[in-house]
Parts: structure tokens; sequence; C-alpha cells
């Protein structure tokens, strides 16, 4: 198939084993999130990507062919990297046209490239400036011209947006993805920001100790999680134990409930959304679990009920012209809309 | 959060041990070196107040300029091979497993320890024709007969060079481990093989450390009387060594201050001007 394909790639650090058994295809123009806590093995999967890390087993191609053994400087992907590395010693022209300089470009290539490139960033005109004189922002951005200098086949990013406040990070993530969408290149973002992932990817790659949990689009990965991990990774969840009680019914909380899904494990464990449970006063509402309010908080934009259902805490949150009329202590029926329940296996 | 600027000479004490120590065994010796390089000397082996240049006049000579401009010329050479050899060698080093390092670091160490007596001596054994390194090459078959490799050019430059590396990999050391790694990563994905990346990144972002490295090393050769003696011919001695000669076979305390006095001078200013030298390259 033409796009990156993962073949079961495999890295391990003697008896530790940071990635297991990698598989994923990415059709070419696709913007990628590798998306994880510390520690998942986000990381070591894109450097084994870039080839900075040699794969203890599996293979890595690209539009068919086998790239496993090429060295990183033959594959001719761009990288940014979490420190941006960007050279000291080279003004920011000559760190954005470096890749051409070692191809053996003129000078006025390497000059024209530059500014077309910091034209790009929206940077125009710091071409000769020293690196140190930029602030995180703008160096950001240099890092970004330099990776793309060379129209790579790949653009790779490890945590790219980390080092910056949280405001420019994210008008950089809105940035990135127009970037992308206007090169049409491929990009994996490797990042533990699942609001960062949600902005900007096609395709979220959920991972954890070393393994894909998940890798589907972002909403999808939202509505219908892959596991109760991802569930609670990717946004607020609120996560119930409970059994299989006969075809679409489970049994949670001290009570039953109809749920929309056709697979039901025995040992189950019901994830529904804060925005799709509905608090009403007691006895009304459909499918529902009697509850206790054990707090309010108003936000502004939303309300947030928190109620205790079966000893088990369930987060609410609705809009303010839907806020229930119910006071902390209240005793309420909770409402989890069939279709809203999604049923994991424990 | 800075600190305030000491204000009261009480605000000073916590530096007069240390200058005291400095005044007494640097700032004194030097002064009286200095002082003697105006006396007058007196036949028969002492010397006696007076101010005169007759001293310095002396060596204004083509034979001193010939050995004040091999001495420099030595050092500097030392200075440069040394870390021609030792950045690379450090630059491996750096990047081997933390008990790895440990091991070479102190045998770097116990090279280190070693005075330049046993490193003279050590090396005219392995230069010699008898118990040398050339019997090695003949039973190897690489040549017909073992010779004498000193005195020479080569073995003061070879043993010079041995009594330097250590240091210099010391220096260099700091410098090389704290350099982020990822700079050789990023020069490989935008398609530098790692020869290239050496090159065109690790060797220019550490030119300041290079330059003061290479100074460094160049002053420490400059002290260096002994491997000259043992490992060279006559013509290969430095001005360390005639100093030495003068201030102790010769009993020319003046003559002897007076050179030493114009080797500091004359190392001081080149240490100076390759300082300005680097200093206007980074600007």
């Amino acid at each position: 198939m033409s796009g990156l394909v993962l073949d079961h790639l495999v890295k391990r650090y003697g008896a530790f084993t940071a990635v297991h058994d990698a598989a994923l295809r990415i059709p070419h123009g696709q913007f990628v999130c590798l998306l994880g806590p510390s520690g998942c093995g986000k990381t070591t999967l894109l450097r084994m990507i870039a080839g900075l890390d040699a794969p203890s087993g599996g293979r890595i191609l690209i539009d068919d062919a086998d790239i496993t053994e090429t060295p990183a400087h033959q594959r001719d992907f761009g990288m940014v990297f979490q420190s941006l590395a960007l050279f000291p010693h080279l003004t920011v022209g000559e760190n954005i046209a470096y890749p051409l300089r070692i191809r053996g470009k003129s000078k006025e290539d390497q000059r024209a490239a530059a500014e077309r490139l910091l034209s790009l960033v929206r940077l125009p005109g710091v071409a000769d400036r020293p690196v140190s004189k930029l602030s995180g922002g703008q160096r950001q951005r240099i890092a970004i011209a330099r990776a793309l200098a060379l129209s790579p086949r790949l653009f790779l990013l490890d945590e790219p947006l980390s080092a910056l406040d949280a405001k420019l990070r994210e008008a950089m993530q809105i940035e990135l993805k127009q970037l992308q969408q206007q090169l049409g290149i491929t990009t994996i973002v490797v990042t533990h920001d699942q609001r960062e992932a949600m902005t900007m990817a096609d395709l979220v790659v959920v991972m954890s100790e070393g393994r894909i949990l998940q890798a589907a689009p972002p909403v999808e990965v939202y509505r219908r999680p892959a596991n109760a991990f991802v569930a609670d990774f990717i946004g607020m969840t609120n996560l119930l134990p409970g059994t299989a009680a006969g075809a679409g019914r489970i049994a949670v909380g001290g009570g039953t409930l109809d749920v929309s899904d056709a697979n039901i494990p025995a040992d189950l464990v019901l994830s529904i959304r804060p925005e799709d449970v509905k608090i009403h006063e007691s006895g009304e509402g459909a499918n529902r679990l009697p509850g206790t309010v054990t707090f309010i908080r108003d936000l502004g934009a939303s309300v947030e009920v928190r109620a205790e259902v079966a000893g088990q805490e369930i987060v609410a949150v609705t809009a303010p012209k839907h806020r229930p009329a119910v006071a902390a202590g209240a005793t309420v029926s909770v409402e989890f809309p069939a279709e809203a329940c999604v049923v994991l296996a424990k | 959060m800075s600190k305030p600027s000491p204000r009261r000479l009480a605000d000073y004490a916590p530096i007069a041990f240390p200058a005291g120590m400095l005044l007494a065994f640097f700032v004194v010796p030097f002064g009286i070196m200095i002082a003697i390089s105006f006396y007058h000397r007196v036949q028969g082996g002492f010397y006696e107040p007076a101010f005169e240049f007759a001293n310095y006049e002396r060596f204004l000579t083509a034979f001193f300029g010939g050995v004040l401009g091999f001495s420099l010329g030595l050092s500097s050479l030392v200075a440069v091979v040394a870390v021609l050899l030792a950045f690379p060698f450090t630059w491996l080093l750096v990047r081997q497993r933390r008990q790895v390092q440990v091991i070479w670091l102190v045998f770097l160490l116990s090279v280190l320890s070693l005075s330049e007596v046993i490193i003279g001596f050590a090396w005219s054994t392995l230069f010699s024709k008898t118990a040398g390194i050339t019997n090695l090459f003949v039973a190897l078959g690489l040549m017909d007969q073992a010779v004498s490799l000193y005195p020479s050019f080569g073995a003061v430059l070879a043993g010079m060079v041995y009594q330097a590396f250590p240091y210099t990999v010391l220096v260099l050391y700091p410098a090389l481990s704290r350099l982020d790694p990822t700079l050789v990563e990023a020069a490989r994905t935008l398609g530098a093989s790692p020869f290239r990346a050496f090159f065109n990144v690790i060797v220019p972002s550490l030119r300041n450390t290079i330059l003061a490295t290479i100074i460094m090393v160049f002053v420490f050769a400059l002290g260096s009387y002994l491997l000259p003696q043992l490992l060279g011919r006559p013509q290969q001695w430095t001005l360390s060594v005639l100093i030495t000669d003068q201030a102790i076979y010769q009993s020319n305390m003046p003559f002897a201050s007076a050179m030493a006095v114009f080797l500091v001078l004359v190392s001081l200013g080149l240490v100076g001007l390759s300082l300005l030298f680097g200093q206007r390259e980074k600007a």
C-alpha cells in the first residue's frame, strides 16, 4: 500500500520492552498523533520511524519499500525535536538551509529557500539573526521550517509544543494543522496532551506501556474507546464496573440499564461521558439509577453536577439553560441514555 | 536573585586565605624573579642588586630568538596534535556506558599522575634500539632491523603529546558530555552522515572550547623541560631547558630570570591574542 506501514515493530532495551509489536498503516497526507502518558513508548516508536533507533524486530515500509535498515540521513524525513536542536553556531537562515548545504546547493539557492520557508512559517526577515536572539515560539517555527526545507516524505515531531506556554501552544496547534493541510505532508506528532491530539489529528494512536491500544479518528476514539484506559485517558469519563444481564441489558450500581451495544462481555466496565449523563428529580427519566447529589459546580459556560450512585461518583455536565432543579444532598434520578453507554471489556 | 556586591572590608573575608596564599606563593616569587632579572651577575655564581638590561639584551640574539621560536612552535604543535587526538577520543568516550567512562577516566588520571621523569625514561626505552618498539616491527616483519628512534624531534613530540593527552581529555570532557545529543540526530535527519555531522555540528558548536583547550595545553607544554632533554638533541631543547641550565648549572640567576620573565610575557601575549581572535570570530 502507499504510505507508511509499521509491520510488527518491537524495541527492546535489555530485558525491558519499550515497544511491543506495533502495527500501523498510515496513508499519505494524514496527520497522526501518537498519544499516551510518558514512558508509553511513543517517542521510541517515532525514533524508530526516523531511523535514530534500530528496531529489535519487525519492519518499516514506505510505499512498499523496506526502509528498516536505511540510515537516518538517507530517509528524507524531516524531524522536529523536543529540544528543537537548532545549531547554536549558525544563524537562522543557515540553520534552515543546512540540509541544502549538505546536498551541495548554491548559496543563492540556500538563501532563497530560507526566505521562502521563513515566510511559510510567518517569520520573514530574521534569516541573519543568531538563533539565541529568538523567543521560544520563534525557535519553534525555525525548527519546523528547517525540518520542512527539503519537502520531506514524512514530517515527524517529538513533543514539539511542550516548551511553549498554554496560550501559544493552542495557537501553534491550529497553525501546525493548517500548515500540514496546506502542504499535504504526512505528519506524525508525539504528544501526551489529548487536547492537542484532538485538535490536530486525522488519526489518533493511543499508546500505553509500549502497546498501541487504539488507532482511529479523534471522534471515534472519544465516542467508541477501545477499552477503559483509552476512555479514561481521552477526555473525562465515568467508569462503572458491572456484569451482563441478558440481551442489551447490564447490571451496574445496584440496578440494571439498557445499552445499545450488541456485544456484552460477562465482566464489563460501563463508560459514559459527563455530557451524556442527565440528572432529574427523583423518579423522572428513563434508563436511570437512583443517586444523591454531592456537589454542584457552576462554571459559567457549563454546570457540573456530581452525584453518588451506589458508592461511586458520577459526573454530569450540562449547559446552564438545562440546569436541573436540584440542590446538594437531594435524592435524584441519574439517567444513562442507552445510545451513549459504551460497554467495555474489563 | 543576584548576590549583593561586597561593600565593607569584612565582606572580603572569605577570600582572604586564598588571596594570601596566592600573594605569598605566586605574586611575591614572581616579583622577586622580575627584580632579579634586572640584577647584575657577579662571576662565581651570585648576583647583586642593580637595574640593568644586560640580561635581556643577551638573548636578543639569533640563537635565543631561534630557541624561543622553537619552544613556542613545539608547544603549539603539541597542543594542536593533542586536541586533534583527544577530541574524537573524548567524543567517543562520552557516548559509552557510565562504567566504561569511569574506567577510562581512572586510567587517564593515573597517566596524569606519572611524573615527567618517568614518562621520559619510559619513552626513551620504547624508542631505544635494544628494547624498543622497532624490535616488535622486526618481529612482525615490517622492518629489517631494530633502530633507535631517539633522540629526535618526533620522540620529543610523542613524549610531550603523551603527557598532555590525559589533561586534554579531562578539559574537553565536561563540554562534550554536556553537548545536546539531539544536535547530531537533527543533523542526521537533515541528511548529514555521522561523519559530516561530527565536522558540521559538533566541532563548530564547540569552537570556543577547542580554542580554550589548545591555549591551556600550549601553556602546559611550554613548561616541559625534561622531555626535550631526555628525548631530543640539543637543537630540540626548549627555552625551559635553557632556563634550567642557566639557573642550576651555570648559576646565572639574573639571566635565567630574564628568560623566564620573557617567556611568561610572550606566552601571555599569545594567549591574549588568541582570545581576542576568538572573541571577534564569535561576534
